[in-house]
């Protein structure tokens, strides 16, 4: 299976989605549309044996337009091959569809990524908060929160070079 | 006053001041009972991260904690005197500390080991508790990233001077009481 193969079938099927490609990282990479995640995931299970879900995580980039981005890896294992698929979408907006129904496995993980970055999965059995605590009323790992806890009383900045 | 017993074949506990006679020794009760309390204390190893493992080396036979009378250690806060948390909490964790020191029955210590379980340690981050002295009151803090086995010792003979010399009606006062409502710890 060489991965030419595979884009060529997947623009066919999917004409408009495949935004771009990039072949220059270890992985090989696509770019797709957000609204068709969930068909090209069980098209690429289903026809190319990418049945593992290595990873779904999330990222931000606040240079760009479409800020939140998503990023799921697959992996073939009887041909040990990678695929990494990634997708953006608005902070306004941020809502693309749930793949639990095709990879049980990526229910803990678009918890952890709407608890990190707030993007929203749609049809997602039980969207809450995974790793912070309930009553958290941001999404830290976006860019424009600082690490340091915000509601520390103790802290003396003269200590601490600020 | 003179002992009989010959002090040279063998380490006893040195008695506190009191008055002895041959088949008699008198002293103060919280004496008698602070020297028992304080060479039988159980600790609760609630070890978290990697202070966690500098007490399992602790409590092995290089250093051994059992020598001071912690040879029983107790995973359940009912039959635990010392509540030793050792390890980095998280604000989710915070909560969970709360409730096990709220199990442990009177007279119960607290001893943060480390830097995180002190003050939040290297972490200064959103998800971290800067120190679990905003959930439980805290008796002695030993500080260090992670603090040797002989400091977590040191830290633990400061507790057994707490406990020896601590008033038997402590735990009764107002100042004890109020001190536990502000951390929101109602006594029954």
């Amino acid at each position: 299976m060489e991965y030419n193969i595979v884009l060529q079938d997947l623009k066919d099927h999917f004409k408009n989605d495949i935004l771009s490609v990039d072949e220059s990282s270890d992985i090989f990479t696509i770019i797709i549309a957000s609204e068709s995640v969930k068909s090209i995931i069980t098209f690429l299970k289903d026809r190319y044996q990418f049945i593992f879900l290595t990873d779904l995580c999330g990222i931000h980039y606040p240079e760009q337009e479409k800020e939140l981005g998503v990023i799921y890896h697959l992996h073939n294992l009887v041909e040990n091959k990678r695929i990494r698929i990634k997708t953006f979408v608005t902070k306004e907006n941020p809502q693309i569809e749930s793949i639990v129904s095709v990879f049980v496995g990526a229910n803990w993980m678009e918890r952890e990524t709407f608890d990190f970055y707030g993007v929203y999965f749609v049809g997602h059995p039980n969207l809450k908060r995974i790793l912070n605590v309930e009553y958290m009323d941001y999404h830290p790992m976006l860019k424009e929160y600082p690490l340091e806890d915000a509601t520390r009383t103790d802290k003396d900045d003269c200590f601490f070079g600020r | 006053m003179n002992n009989t017993i010959d002090k040279a074949k063998y380490n006893v506990v040195e008695a506190p001041a009191g008055y002895s006679a041959p088949g008699l020794f008198a002293t103060s009760l919280d004496k008698a009972v602070g020297l028992a309390r304080k060479n039988s204390i159980w600790p609760l190893p609630f070890a978290t991260s990697c202070c966690g493992i500098e007490f399992m080396a602790t409590m092995a036979a290089h250093y051994d904690l059992g020598r001071f009378g912690a040879e029983r250690l107790s995973f359940s806060p009912r039959q635990a005197d010392l509540l030793m948390v050792m390890g980095t909490i998280a604000k989710k964790m915070g909560p969970v500390v709360q409730e096990v020191y709220e199990q442990m029955s009177e007279p119960r210590w607290v001893m943060a080991v480390g830097a995180c379980a002190s003050s939040g340690g290297i972490f200064d981050t959103y998800s971290v508790l800067q120190g679990i002295d905003k959930v439980v009151p805290v008796d002695v803090y030993v500080p260090g990233c992670p603090p040797r086995p002989e400091q977590i010792i040191n830290g633990f003979m400061k507790i057994q001077e707490l406990v020896a010399n601590e008033s038997l009606r402590r735990r009764y006062s107002p100042e004890y009481k109020e001190l536990l409502e502000s951390y929101g710890i109602t006594l029954m």
